[in-house]
């Protein structure tokens, strides 16, 4: 039950938007049934979350039922995908991903066949289980986090901690514009989700539970109090005010226990866990139901008639689910994500992946085309906006200027990339650009330096071995040399080579010196290995490679284009 | 460009801001109109044509698109600034040449909008107090009531001012106790001329009311004018305890010359001074400090000018020093598990 609590935390910075939340909760969550709505074809691409590529486990031809895995996961960091129905397996190909650089990757291409049957299912024991086998059962679920981050839920839900933690916070706040579907699920499947919150409870040993939900969402705050009387377990529906990025997971728990969570540490290094409400419906319906993650709500919202929630298979087509909404006809842009931090689709076949928490459809009439860019006048607001508290406006100029190291001791890669400095900002600048562009030109550099280093590292070896050979060499030469000398003299009288020792310890002298410069070479070399690429998250690297993923297919692209030698 | 996210704006733009800006000087004016006759009303079309005129110009010249940026206000905010702090009855070229070196000088050659390092208004005021002091003073008697007419023949040169023009009650009181009489105390003056400061009064009350709706804005914060004003008001209230006969009380020292008028429009700028909230508390209180050591010590009746650009050029050293703690490092927050 909600007992009033101590006051809540408030983080700084942060904007009110018009939330445009209204339209879309006015129709229950939909399911594509007429015939010309399912989609004959699903593309479920096997990378969907943060980490390693699952590996395809299907062939070509092959019949698949509901829930069957067909990607199993790469390493721990991963995790596996699945049959969203029963088909056959049409292709395993590469295929458009839902990223604004139409970056393709791997996917199983299923051919639908309309029966939707799925494998047996069984519930999982997660109290006989050990932890270890909570975690690869998790992984084999392919639960993910539903937030929009994907990160592998498995990696979060451990429970060999001594003691459990303290507080497991549930994230219900859905902070940005538009996007409404974890408040239609709050609103229809409350009971469900409680049963999920309890389990993830079960399995860290959280002392407390807070489900956070922003105070603009009355039907679903109504809808988990009821679900959270009725489960008996003493967990709080917290509501907190709305103000974008209330539910950036850091944001939501500095808001509910006051802590702030610096960049570069993980939420569990302060014995708090933070979870989106849908991915504690993927655990109840992974362990209670022993059903993988197939689908999720998607809402579709801006330039349609008709905006309203999905629940949709994963590797349906957009176009699907846009359709059943009525497009209005001025539509120039489409955007996975909501208004703040969502990207642009490149096409409208992009299937819905693990990820996609809304499909906005854009038009100049609801996001104009940006007013010309006003030079920095440094007023302050984007300072006065920024949840992470930091200068944007310094940011700005060392960004603009090239000048990254500065932009790094401004704390760039503390920037979150939520857009309130760009929102508010009176001069139209895209300040978040900036920082993309800084952030991904710094990783470049770095990956070129590291390239550096390996190749100075081997050249340095190389002459190394040259000098070493050569002393050796002479060495050999003269000790044979010593060695006759000394026989010749030892014929003839007994006196002893002093000079050639001399020499051979004068060549030990010398290797053991270019032995200890190589050793402080190296030393120098693991100092400088730079420091933003070891700090970084799972998520972040993946980014990394998605960008030079991307660098490479420009370049390849370009190469008709360059001189022969660029 | 792509448009990339966020796709929302707020509706606001530096036109806008700059605009307020202008909108909130309207109650001083009213009140200098009121006690000062419509002389100001001249200086300010003066300093507006000139300030328009010289921006398309440099802009067309630098090859910018002239209406943008003309129409951004910024030139028209540091024009009222210049009238505004220039005595109301100097010639007309006076402040055209004053407005001119604003624009070309304290601000397009430096980079334009958001690039100048120095207040472009006070840029303006520094020089020509320096070039013309005798000029730089020509205000009206508060008791001679000056009509339109008038003040136009008297800014455009028809006809001497001698009789009607009076010092600034803190230019008054300077002479006064710089001159060869020793004996000459505030009180002795103030004994003279007993509506010494009347009318400042009320101008100082509406820059206060202007600057309030700044704040109620969000276009200023309270750290600049209240450190600026904080600082003299201390600075005055100690050395009117030490000494009564030689320094100003809190009230005379805060409504009299430009303090108000600094408080919530110059030390305001944002390009020039000081961003961060630590940073904006050193800097005003600095400019604060530094007014008050002119007007008591210093060669020119009024320092805030000086002041300003003084602390313009340390501003970004201490916006260097002053760097808020980002999220997650405020505290001695230590994780629980390392």
């Amino acid at each position: 039950m909600t007992t009033p609590l101590r006051s809540l935390f408030d983080f700084n910075g942060g904007v009110k938007p018009d939330y445009h939340k209204d339209a879309s909760t006015r129709l229950s969550i939909g399911v594509l049934s007429a015939p010309t709505e399912v989609p004959t074809e699903l593309v479920i691409p096997l990378h969907q979350s943060i980490g390693g590529t699952p590996r395809p486990i299907v062939a070509v031809g092959e019949q698949v039922k509901k829930g069957q895995r067909i990607g199993d996961a790469d390493g721990d960091v991963s995790s596996a995908v699945h049959a969203s129905t029963s088909g056959t397996v049409s292709a395993i190909e590469m295929r458009r991903m839902p990223h604004p650089s139409g970056l393709s990757s791997l996917c199983v291409v299923l051919e639908t066949d309309g029966r939707d049957e799925w494998i047996a299912c069984q519930a999982f024991d997660h109290k006989l289980a050990t932890p270890q086998e909570i975690r690869d059962y998790l992984r084999d679920c392919g639960v993910v986090g539903l937030g929009g981050a994907v990160f592998p839920t498995h990696l979060k839900l451990n429970a060999d901690r001594q003691g459990g933690i303290e507080t497991l916070i549930i994230n219900g706040a859905e902070c940005e514009p538009y996007i409404t579907c974890d408040d239609m699920l709050m609103r229809e499947r409350a009971n469900d989700i409680v049963r999920g919150v309890v389990l993830m409870r079960e399995i860290l040993g959280a002392k407390q539970v807070r489900i956070g939900i922003e105070d603009n969402k009355p039907e679903a705050i109504a809808a988990m109090q009821v679900a959270v009387g009725d489960c008996g377990d003493d967990l709080q529906v917290v509501v907190v005010p709305t103000r974008y990025p209330a539910g950036g997971a850091k944001q939501l728990i500095r808001v509910i226990t006051g802590i702030e969570v610096p960049h570069g540490k993980r939420s569990i290094d302060y014995d708090v866990q933070c979870f989106n409400v849908a991915t504690a419906l993927a655990i109840y319906e992974a362990i209670g139901l022993g059903r993988p993650l197939i689908s999720r709500i998607v809402t579709v919202a801006g330039n349609v008639d008709a905006p309203r929630n999905f629940d949709v298979l994963i590797g349906t087509p957009i176009k699907k689910i846009i359709a059943a909404c009525s497009p209005l006809p001025d539509t120039n842009r489409l955007i996975m994500g909501g208004p703040m931090m969502g990207v642009e689709m490149p096409g409208d076949e992009v299937p819905v992946v693990k990820a996609t928490n809304c499909i906005l459809l854009g038009s100049n009439k609801i996001f104009p085309p940006p007013a010309p860019e006003m030079p920095c006048i440094r007023c302050g607001e984007c300072a006065l906006a920024c949840p992470a508290d930091l200068q944007p406006l310094e940011l700005y100029w060392f960004s603009r200027a090239k000048i990254f190291g500065k932009a790094q001791e401004y704390h760039l890669f503390d920037c979150i990339e939520c857009g309130c400095c760009s929102y508010v900002c009176p001069s139209n600048i895209p300040l978040v650009d900036y920082y993309r562009f800084a952030k991904s030109e710094i990783w470049a550099r770095e990956k070129e330096k590291s390239l550096a280093d390996e190749a100075r590292d081997r050249f340095e070896f190389r002459q190394f071995r040259d000098v070493r050979d050569e002393q050796e060499k002479s060495a050999r030469l003269a000790a044979r040399a010593a060695a006759a000398a000394a026989a010749k003299q030892l014929a003839t009288t007994d006196t002893v080579a002093i000079p050639n020792t001399e020499a051979s310890t004068e060549a030990n002298e010398k290797a053991a010196l270019i032995a200890a410069a190589i050793a402080r070479a190296r030393e120098q070399q693991v100092t400088a290995t730079p420091q933003n690429m070891q700090q970084l998250s799972a998520e972040q690297l993946a980014e990394i490679s998605a960008i030079e993923a991307r660098r490479a297919e420009i370049r390849e692209q370009a190469k008709p284009h360059l001189p022969p030698d660029a | 460009m792509a448009h990339n996210s966020p796709y929302l704006t707020k509706a606001s733009s530096v036109q806008s801001v700059m605009l307020r800006v202008v909108l909130a000087l309207i109650p001083g004016i009213v009140a200098y109109v009121w006690f000062f006759g419509p002389a100001v009303l001249i200086q300010l079309g003066l300093a507006s044509f000139t300030a328009i005129a010289a921006e398309a110009l440099v802009l067309k010249l630098r090859k910018r698109p002239i209406w943008r940026f003309v129409s951004d206000g910024s030139a028209l905010v540091t024009a009222w600034l210049i009238a505004l702090s220039f005595p109301p009855l100097g010639p007309w070229w006076l402040i055209v040449v004053g407005t001119l070196v604003a624009i070309i000088v304290a601000k397009h050659l430096y980079g334009g909008l958001g690039q100048n390092p120095f207040n472009p208004a006070m840029v303006a005021f520094a020089l020509m107090i320096v070039a013309y002091p005798l000029l730089m003073s020509r205000w009206p008697n508060v008791a001679t009531s000056i009509n339109f007419q008038q003040a136009c023949e008297l800014i455009f040169g028809a006809s001497t001012m001698d009789a009607i023009t009076s010092a600034t009650p803190l230019d008054t009181l300077r002479t006064a106790l710089h001159g060869a009489d020793a004996s000459t105390t505030i009180q002795t003056v103030l004994a003279k001329t007993p509506r010494l400061g009347h009318g400042w009064d009320w101008i100082a009350g509406g820059y206060l009311l202007g600057g309030l709706y700044l704040l109620q804005q969000r276009i200023i914060t309270w750290h600049l004018p209240t450190a600026f004003l904080l600082s003299m008001a201390l600075l005055a209230g100690v050395s009117n305890q030490l000494d009564p006969a030689h320094f100003n009380g809190v009230a005379f020292e805060l409504l009299s010359g430009g303090t108000l008028l600094a408080a919530f429009f110059i030390v305001t700028d944002p390009v020039s001074s000081c961003t961060t909230p630590r940073g904006k508390l050193i800097f005003a209180a600095g400019v604060g400090l530094m007014t008050w050591v002119i007007r008591h010590f210093g060669g020119y009746p009024d320092g805030i000018a000086f002041a300003v650009l003084l602390m313009n050029v340390a501003a970004p050293l201490i916006d260097m020093y002053t760097q808020p703690p980002v999220f997650g490092q405020k505290s001695d927050m230590k994780p629980k598990h390392d």
